[in-house]
């Protein structure tokens, strides 16, 4: 059990700055999700924490203790791969058990902890077999109990989902997360996938360019992106930027969307948005806060009418897109008041959910 | 809508799929015809090997048979000859021993340098790697002069160890080139799991990489046993007192007089030497494929 922090760490590869000084903390016991777009540099910040990529400058901690210059195997972590990396000449009981039979561990204890882990993970009856009479799901959980029975002080996952189908994919999520209840240990976990990272973490960490965007818990992601790039990045379908001109409206604001449409900006957020009154901004609201109208108590100004481009039917909802002054903007809408493509439909913009970004800066605002 | 204007796409189809089949009945009967005329040609030498070797002189030096068939009785007169009355026990025993060592030298060189050159990565790596192969593609016909000096130097001439010596000039650089490419083939991430799990690059060498290549191991190490166990220009010009010569030079040079040819006695020789490679052939032949064929198709 160790608490993991990074500071100032940099990699670069020949001229090309894969990671550029980032500072991190994990708590003990935490679990991290480093999230980004490939290339970000999620997958080297991991691999750094892992030993398996030097560092060019900074230092990493684990426990306390500079280890930098420590092999892999003397940092006391384990690491589950995306293709699992599991020795194809070796039973699941001898994959698991590779590590600890290095380390010389007596044999009864070594037998302990691997049945252990297959108990946590349900592979107990998988043990005899060789990784190519297992399913990626199966394997994937031998690759996890190899992790588990080392008893680690970091576990790290390089993206170890997304060699699964969809549906095994939900399954494993649920897994890893019940897995890390059970056994409490330090986790650094890397995914592009924004939908893994805010059901697993208890904090996540945004990287783009080899730099960290933001960190925070995925409650706190979701509703106060800091930047341009979260914002879009978190939640699926994507935060719809749109250009608008903020203006006073008597002692209120409007976010002029375009000759026809102005919301208003609601009255709790007055105070925040008034330094902006006259900029070109852009405003980000996520496709389920542009919804038909609903609750009795909407606010009838924030009510327009389009005409619907593409209509996409999910079942539980659907999605509509349509233009404003040729930007694609998506809304979802209760499958029951969905109009059909290219028929006009009234939409309520729920700006209580509203961000303003500063196009100069990408800056939330 | 007519019964007619239905059909008609519905017999072109029908006709499409009677078409592919034609067509693949003519790509089968050409590929059999093929086959069989490679096989037989290659099949015929070894068959007049056999019948050959179980013939007495006499039906052997008649004119009159027919070479195809024993016609007189089979008899194993030539190999109780063979192994009696001449020195052929001594080349084979020789060969066994040569070959033995070549295979062994060949692995623990070209394994630990297939690795090395594969896997850990280091300046000059890929350069030494192509470099290794070029010394393959210099013919052991023109080597053999300077090889001449070298094994005359270090007091190995006529000497069945001088073999031990020269052939792994042969076997290690094409060994090592078939291992590099299988070793590459082996994903990163295994390596970077052992060396998580803390094994180091030995443990790592021999618990994982070993066993997982074994099939192009096994591919190698019946490379270096044919090269050795077959060579002919090295024994034949570094060897030549009889207690010293290996089976391939040392059948021929004491059963060829002259123009005297002992014509049952060299095919009942050659049998002999050929049916260790055949067994071996028969029971690693699954591994050889698997190892020519390493990286074709994932997993």
């Amino acid at each position: 059990m160790a608490e993991v922090a990074l500071r100032n760490v940099v990699k670069r590869f020949d001229e090309v700055e894969a990671v550029r000084s980032i500072n991190l903390d994990i708590p003990d016991n935490e679990f991290v999700v480093l999230v980004g777009p490939s290339g970000c540099g999620k997958s080297t910040t991991l691999r750094m924490i892992a030993g398996l990529e030097e560092v060019t400058a900074g230092d990493i901690y684990i426990g306390g203790e500079i280890v930098n210059d420590l092999p892999p195997k003397d940092r006391d972590i384990a690491m589950v791969f995306q293709n699992y990396a599991l020795y194809p000449h070796m039973t699941a009981f001898e994959n698991m058990s590779f590590g600890l039979k290095l380390r010389r561990f007596p044999k009864d204890e070594i037998k302990r902890r691997v049945d252990n882990a297959a108990r946590i993970l349900d592979i107990a009856e998988l043990l005899d077999r060789k990784p190519k009479a297992l399913s990626g799901g199966q394997r994937q959980r031998v690759a996890m109990g190899r992790a588990i029975v080392r008893n680690p002080k970091v576990f790290l996952f390089d993206e170890p989902l997304s060699n699964l189908d969809a549906k095994l994919r939900v399954q494993m999520r649920t897994e890893i997360k019940r897995v890390h209840q059970m056994v409490k240990t330090t986790t650094v976990y890397v995914t592009h996938d924004q939908v893994e990272a805010m059901t697993l973490a208890d904090r996540v960490v945004v990287m783009n360019g080899g730099a960290i965007e933001q960190i925070a818990s995925p409650h706190d992601l979701y509703h106060n992106p800091k930047t341009r790039f979260v914002a879009g990045f978190i939640g699926s379908p994507a935060m719809n930027f749109i250009r608008c001109h903020m203006e006073q409206n008597g002692a209120g604001l409007r976010a002029r969307i375009s000759d026809k449409i102005s919301l208003p900006v609601p009255a709790s957020l007055t105070a925040r948005y008034q330094p902006h009154s006259g900029k070109a901004l852009i405003l980000g609201l996520r496709p389920e806060h542009l919804t038909e109208p609903r609750r009795s108590d909407r606010d009838q100004n924030c009510e327009f009418d389009i005409t619907l481009d593409v209509v996409e039917p999910m079942g539980m909802e659907t999605m509509v897109y349509f233009t404003v002054d040729g930007q694609e903007i998506c809304g979802r809408v209760d499958p029951g008041s969905a109009k059909g493509p290219g028929e006009v439909m009234r939409l309520h913009a729920n700006m209580n959910h509203m961000h303003l970004i500063d196009p100069q800066t990408d800056a939330v605002l | 809508m007519t019964s007619a204007a239905l059909s008609a796409p519905a017999k072109r189809r029908l006709g499409a799929r009677s078409s592919l089949r034609r067509n693949r009945r003519w790509a089968l009967i050409t590929s059999y015809v093929f086959l069989v005329i490679f096989a037989i040609f290659f099949l015929i030498p070894p068959y007049y090997m056999i019948v050959t070797a179980f013939k007495s002189d006499a039906e052997v030096a008649h004119m009159a048979t027919n070479p195809w068939i024993i016609a007189d009785g089979i008899t194993l007169d030539q190999f109780r000859i063979l192994l009696t009355q001449t020195d052929f026990l001594t080349f084979f025993k020789n060969t066994v021993i040569v070959t033995l060592c070549v295979v062994a030298i060949t692995m623990v060189v070209s394994v630990l340098a297939a690795f090395s050159l594969g896997r850990m990565k280091f300046w000059g790596s890929s350069v030494l790697a192509t470099g290794i192969f070029l010394t393959y593609l210099v013919p052991d016909t023109l080597l053999f002069i300077p090889l001449f000096q070298i094994v005359k130097a270090v007091g190995l001439l006529n000497s069945y160890w001088g073999m031990v010596l020269v052939y792994p000039t042969l076997t290690v650089p094409f060994c090592t080139w078939i291992m590099i490419g299988y070793f590459q083939s082996i994903p990163k991430e295994l390596d970077e799991a052992a060396l998580i799990d803390g094994a180091s690059h030995m443990q790592m060498l021999t618990k994982i990489f070993i066993p997982v290549a074994l099939p192009g191991i096994i591919a190698a190490m019946i490379f270096a046993f044919t090269v050795s166990w077959a060579a002919f220009v090295y024994p034949m010009a570094f060897l030549y007192s009889a207690d010293q010569q290996v089976l391939t030079v040392g059948t021929v040079t004491s059963l060829i007089r002259a123009d005297v040819y002992k014509w049952g006695m060299l095919m009942a020789g050659a049998l002999l030497a050929a049916a260790p490679p055949l067994v071996i052939y028969a029971f690693l032949m699954d591994y050889y494929i698997a190892g020519l064929t390493a990286g074709a198709t994932k997993g």
